[in-house]
């Protein structure tokens, strides 16, 4: 299938017009969007600086995965529900976005790092439970989590402006990565 | 000095000049700003949670605010930091918007409850109830207003 052409396709539906012309609704779902990272973002901030022992050391880090992340899973379904939603308003742009595509690369990395924590590290949580300064292995998923939910915070922000937008002059290489060729289909 | 000129006095500070100077500064300073705003609302979270008897419950709530204190206290001096220059960058542009306004008059009510109030009572350990259910919602409302007025900034 043909993404770019499906973006032009989803620009030009109604619901798309109506939301990239709405006058509260698109800055509503923005601002939910931002409230959602200091859930999302927030939660798993706090498990990692337990697993790099900085905080809530006293906790073992069973109970802080138990109790904590399920609230960062909501604050995720929040992030992905009105992020569809924004891309959604303005399918073409963001989809030939530098920020966004490097936005989906660092979401690849951010799930095989969730998976490497959750079958390599975290399966002989039992030996190291309680331990203030978990060990090695732990601190680098949380440090690898840490910096890539941060970079996505920022390339996430960065779509907004309009630098490295394909309608403007660019470098080579940003018509190469944003595909620029196929812009509007 | 009336505040109009005292806004047109910050805007013509190097600072928010040097800010207007560039394309990227002022996107790099609003992205750090928005990192410090993920840690905040981690550190204020972990606390509310416990006080809603939610979250590490087996803890008790003095212990999950001495743990959450110093993330909270960067949290908030990092987005002070990152706030006065972009303040200062637009400082008449602000002048006129409602939701500058309303952020700022609800920041300085939230900061204040949070360190004469909402802290300290959680330091005393309330049982999770009336009190301590209501003094972690005003926390939250507060932030929330507080967020979405910041966000509120850029569209109006």
């Amino acid at each position: 299938m043909d993404l770019a052409r499906f973006a032009v396709w989803l620009g030009d539906t109604q619901g798309s017009i109506a939301l990239h012309e709405s006058l509260y609704m698109y800055t509503l779902i923005e601002s939910i969007h931002v409230i959602g990272i200091a859930l999302f973002v927030g939660t798993i901030a706090m498990v990692d600086l337990r697993l790099l022992g900085r905080a809530f050391t006293s906790t073992s880090v069973s109970e802080m995965t138990r109790r904590i992340l399920p609230w960062t899973v909501a604050g995720f379904v929040i992030m992905v529900a009105t992020g569809l939603l924004l891309f959604y308003a303005i399918p073409v742009r963001t989809y030939h976005s530098v920020w966004f595509r490097l936005k989906v690369v660092l979401f690849l990395i951010a799930a095989i790092n969730i998976w490497f924590f959750h079958r390599r590290v975290q399966r002989n949580v039992e030996h190291w439970d309680r331990q203030q300064v978990p060990p090695r292995a732990a601190r680098l998923a949380a440090t690898i989590s840490l910096v890539v939910w941060a970079s996505v915070v920022v390339t996430g922000r960065m779509i907004a402006y309009n630098w490295a937008d394909c309608d403007r002059p660019q470098p080579d290489w940003i018509n190469w990565i944003a595909q620029c060729t196929s812009y509007g289909g | 000095m009336d505040l109009y000129a005292l806004f047109e006095s910050f805007e013509q500070t190097l600072i928010g000049d040097g800010i207007r100077q560039s394309v990227w500064i002022f996107p790099a300073i609003e992205a750090v700003h928005l990192l410090a705003l993920a840690l905040l609302g981690g550190a204020v979270l972990m606390l509310d949670l416990r006080l809603l008897g939610m979250g590490l419950a087996t803890q008790p709530p003095s212990a999950i605010e001495r743990q959450t204190r110093p993330w909270l206290i960067g949290a908030v001096s990092v987005m002070i930091a990152t706030g006065v220059p972009l303040f200062l960058s637009e400082a008449l542009k602000l002048y006129d918007k409602e939701a500058f306004w309303v952020k700022m008059g609800t920041l300085i009510v939230v900061l204040v409850y949070t360190f004469a109030v909402h802290n300290p009572i959680a330091r005393r350990d309330p049982t999770v109830g009336a009190l301590s259910k209501t003094i972690a919602a005003i926390s939250i409302v507060l932030w929330l207003v507080v967020a979405t007025a910041g966000r509120w900034i850029g569209f109006s």
